[in-house]
């Protein structure tokens, strides 16, 4: 039987000060390094729930790493580490079949995605391929970061990849879609960008005060679903 | 008790210690920039209890004009704050005692760059995502999510135990020492890594070796440095990944810029090192202007400095706080023993005015 641990990058163990390490899986983005970020968020997150590992302060997933920030009064380096290299050899894939998909109603085009005929002109293709191609995936979001609740997001077919607009604009409103290079996105919150908009959903990905304030959490998939102007307003009512 | 705005100064804004459990989701901790300073301001009004949680204001070189709608307690910390009350000079890192209608204005710096004012009971603006810190990008947290501007009228909490025991006249005014000011250029400690494969030996030790500048593009997110560029090794580009307050990324034109306390959770550009847990406070009491050296040391060094701190701070605040406690007899008392049927008997006679 094949040893599938062997093939996998050696996990690097990077510090970050007296404060915090970053558990390093790998050097590419991609599922396979990003599931076994996650599964370490959830074995630490669980031993801290438990107070086996007390002094872990806050688990930060990224593409590739977890960020573990701890208290050093309460917990040394060394101790962390070891500890760190024990959870890591032994380290279990949470099971598929526990997936979770979240469905993002989007608006595509129009007012809310101004840029959606320039993307499908650049591709040679009609606006409803586009939308049929951006809407077919199911997206693993990465991680989140850069703002409250912004989603990095992978897996977007590479026909739609698009360059940057060459001027930013100054305002985007919170829950446009958009196309940065290879990348697929959604602003959480109204901010200046360059990202091809080529559609708005009226989800809020981040609401101070909601009960759950912000929609996402990394590990989990989306899944954009074609919506028409009318259930766009009639959802923001 | 209500505290109003007289003149909000050129950016003060509500902190606690920050606002934790969220960075996964990409929220910012934010909080107090010198978090021993705002402690200590807490415990001189007698926040004992809240000393890590309860908010404070934090000023930026020029502080607030503020008007007490009653009677309360204030105290003022960080670098070498100019006081004022009802335009008397008075002094910083002591408990005043503040009436009624009195403003209390906090001018110019002449040691640091931010000042921490604490008030009895503390700023009792709701809590958001479970800290009052102002976050300023997201507009949430604090006063209305902004810094403060004339006008605006700031709750305060109930009267800790103390502050009532020293408006009855039971419990003396704490004190704590001044720090004095920092030299001309501060050594800055700081642990190699995450990224330092992405430079050579010969680039780090450059890098300590040069001193940088804190430059005027500098806030509460970061401080652009000026100096000696810091050339990147490894062309590939970085996987973006975490951040903490303290981490010195090198972008692509090799002027280091330090992430502080209003930090982006993660980014793309590399983290040659991050500052000394030990060496924050005085890293953001830097004003622009003020140049750095920086000097590299283990985590292991790191933490032991860290403790060592710890266990100083912890007997400081007890020594402030004994000191708030009024002794048992006044100094006039004498002492006498005194023989009863063998047993002996301390009295202590003090005279009664």
């Amino acid at each position: 039987m094949a040893d599938i641990h062997r093939k996998q990058a050696a996990v690097r163990f990077l510090t970050l000060g007296d404060s915090a390490v970053s558990v390093e899986f790998g050097d590419s983005i991609s599922l396979a390094v990003n599931q076994r970020v996650m599964a370490l968020q959830q074995v630490l997150a669980a031993k801290a729930a438990d107070n086996e590992l007390p002094g872990i302060r806050e688990l930060v997933p990224t593409y590739c790493s977890l960020m573990v920030l701890y208290d050093s009064l309460v917990l040394d380096y060394d101790t962390l580490i070891a500890r760190l290299e024990e959870l890591t050899d032994d380290l279990q894939l949470p099971e598929e079949k526990n997936k979770t998909v979240v469905e993002i109603p989007v608006a595509y085009g129009g007012e809310y995605g101004p840029d959606l005929a320039e993307v499908a002109a650049l591709h040679g293709m009609t606006e409803a391929e586009v939308i049929a191609c951006h809407a077919a995936p199911e997206y693993p979001v990465y991680m989140l970061g850069f703002v409250a609740g912004f989603p990095y997001l992978g897996g977007m077919d590479s026909r739609l990849a698009t360059p940057r607009r060459k001027t930013p604009r100054l305002k985007i409103a919170a829950g446009s879609v958009g196309i940065a290079g290879g990348q697929t996105g959604i602003y959480s919150v109204e901010s200046p960008g360059g990202w091809q908009i080529i559609g708005r959903t009226p989800l809020q990905l981040y609401a101070a005060d909601r009960e759950q304030p912000i929609l996402l959490s990394a590990g989990q998939y989306i899944k954009f679903k074609p919506i028409l102007e009318a259930d766009f307003k009639a959802m923001m009512e | 008790m209500n505290i109003k705005i007289i003149n909000g100064g050129l950016l003060t804004t509500v902190q606690d210690e920050g606002r934790y459990g969220l960075q996964a989701s990409g929220m910012q901790v934010s909080g107090a920039m010198d978090m021993p300073a705002a402690a200590l301001a807490n415990l001189l009004v007698g926040n004992d209890e809240l000393a890590d949680t309860a908010a404070v204001l934090e000023t930026t070189y020029l502080g607030p004009e503020l008007e007490f709608q009653a009677d309360g307690l204030a105290a003022v910390t960080g670098g070498i704050p100019d006081v004022r009350l009802d335009g008397q000079c008075v002094q910083p890192y002591r408990t005043l005692a503040v009436k009624k209608g009195q403003h209390l204005k906090i001018g110019a710096q002449s040691c640091g760059m931010r000042a921490y004012i604490a008030v009895a009971g503390g700023f009792a603006v709701p809590k958001v995502l479970g800290s009052r810190a102002t976050n300023l990008k997201l507009g949430i947290g604090g006063w209305q999510g902004r810094k403060l501007t004339a006008g605006d009228i700031l709750p305060v909490g109930e009267l800790p135990g103390y502050a009532a025991g020293v408006l009855a006249g039971k419990k003396r005014l704490r004190q704590a020492e001044a720090p004095g000011c920092a030299p001309e250029v501060r050594e800055i400690r700081a642990v190699l890594g995450p990224q330092e494969d992405y430079f050579t030996k010969e680039e780090i030790t450059a890098f300590c070796r040069e001193t940088y500048t804190v430059s005027h593009e500098s806030d509460r997110m970061g401080y652009r440095l000026q100096g000696r560029p810091v050339q990147k090794a490894k062309q590939q580009d970085l996987i973006t990944d975490g951040i903490v307050f303290g981490s010195i990324q090198i972008p692509p034109n090799g002027q280091p810029i330090i992430m502080l306390a209003d930090h982006q959770t993660t980014g793309g550009y590399p983290k040659l090192a991050t500052v000394a847990g030990v060496d924050l406070p005085e890293l953001a009491q830097a004003m622009p202007g003020t140049k750095l050296r920086f000097k590299m040391i283990t985590v292991q060094e790191a933490q032991e400095l860290l403790r060592r701190r710890h266990r100083k701070q912890l007997a400081e605040l007890a020594g402030v706080k004994a000191g708030g406690e009024m002794p048992l007899y006044s100094s006039k008392a004498r002492r006498y023993n005194l023989k009863i049927s063998g047993e002996i008997f301390e009295v202590v006679v003090d005279p009664v005015d």
